[in-house]
């Protein structure tokens, strides 16, 4: 089956960009995905294949979104499925460190 | 669970192009302090993988595998036929590296890897992937233009070279052993090591020309 992810041979994503020099983070949000991803995981809260499932299911979201929001999203998308966390939650600490002025 | 009931959320999170990004910088905040809370994750132990990977892990462990193959002809015969068991020898493996298989260029082949689904790569060697590699344009192209992606690189292929493009996946990650350039016959294998870059190892780069050797 075709999805968003299964751009093989696909045209008109324009030119490949490179940085030199390329830091394996650029936001230090990134970082922190990065490591809440082997967290969760090793935590057992979800598997590589429901982890890649969930990216694979963006639809258009995928291609408007970074490689480590790609990543966000599964996890949110996971662990709120999961019970884990929930979006009021989320989304009520997000607000309360709006409010705080900090990310 | 069936798709259809978290859709909705994902257009919540997703359909504004234009949300400040701070907004992504607060939702893995949040997130990252809800399980904290929760005792599910602890966050200097976030800290030590972030270090890991940032310092430990990256091309050069790569580079000591090539350089040792381009020196050691049964090693590289190893490496070539079991290269999960070679590469561990040299104490490289796990995560993301757990099945490797090497392909070798030579006068006649041109090797590339890329992998078309997603992000599949070599960590154990190659550290993680920048950007371009997981990215649409990289990996649309590489499969249907390979000639063409790489002039963009740089890299000169004739036209009798035969290009093979390896797509690596979840269960297996490909890696270049490239040719070792001339006029290296003096070298030790830490010499050869400093030559091998990381691009060279995706097969979209050469290794480097020794400084002082007739290009």
């Amino acid at each position: 089956m075709n999805g968003c992810h299964d751009v093989g041979g696909m045209h008109g994503f324009g030119p490949i960009k490179r940085e030199d020099n390329e830091p394996y983070f650029h936001e230090k949000w990134e970082e922190r995905v990065f490591g809440l991803f082997f967290g969760c995981f090793a935590g057992g809260h979800y598997n590589l294949d429901e982890f890649r499932h969930s990216i694979e299911h963006m639809g258009p979201a995928y291609f408007q979104t970074s490689y480590y929001e790609h990543w966000l999203h599964a996890m949110q998308d996971l662990l709120v499925r999961n019970g884990t966390l929930t979006h009021a939650q989320i989304e009520q600490r997000m607000r309360e460190f709006a409010a705080q002025g900090s990310a | 669970m069936p798709h259809d009931g978290h859709d909705h959320d994902d257009d919540h999170d997703h359909d504004h192009h234009n949300r400040p990004p701070s907004d992504t910088a607060l939702r893995v905040k949040a997130i990252e302090s809800l399980l904290t809370e929760k005792g599910l994750i602890v966050p200097e132990a976030l800290d030590l993988i972030v270090q890991t990977y940032e310092s430990k892990v990256g091309p050069r462990n790569g580079a000591k595998v090539v350089a040792k193959a381009w020196t050691d002809p049964a090693y590289r015969k190893r490496l070539l036929e079991n290269s999960t068991a070679a590469i561990a020898e040299l104490g490289y493996s796990g995560v993301q590296g757990e099945d490797m298989v090497v392909v070798e260029n030579t006068p006649k082949v041109h090797n590339m890897v890329v992998c078309t689904l997603c992000s599949c790569y070599p960590w154990p060697t190659l550290g993680l992937p920048p950007v371009w590699y997981k990215s649409a344009p990289y990996r649309s192209r590489a499969v249907i233009d390979p000639r063409g992606v790489l002039e963009e690189f740089g890299v000169e292929v004739s036209a009798s070279t035969e290009v093979r493009v390896w797509d690596s996946n979840a269960e297996l990650r490909y890696m270049v052993l490239p040719m070792r350039p001339a006029g290296t016959e003096h070298l030790n294998e830490e010499q050869l090591a400093e030559l091998v870059t990381r691009d060279s190892m995706i097969g979209v780069g050469q290794p480097r020309v020794p400084i002082g050797s007739a290009p």
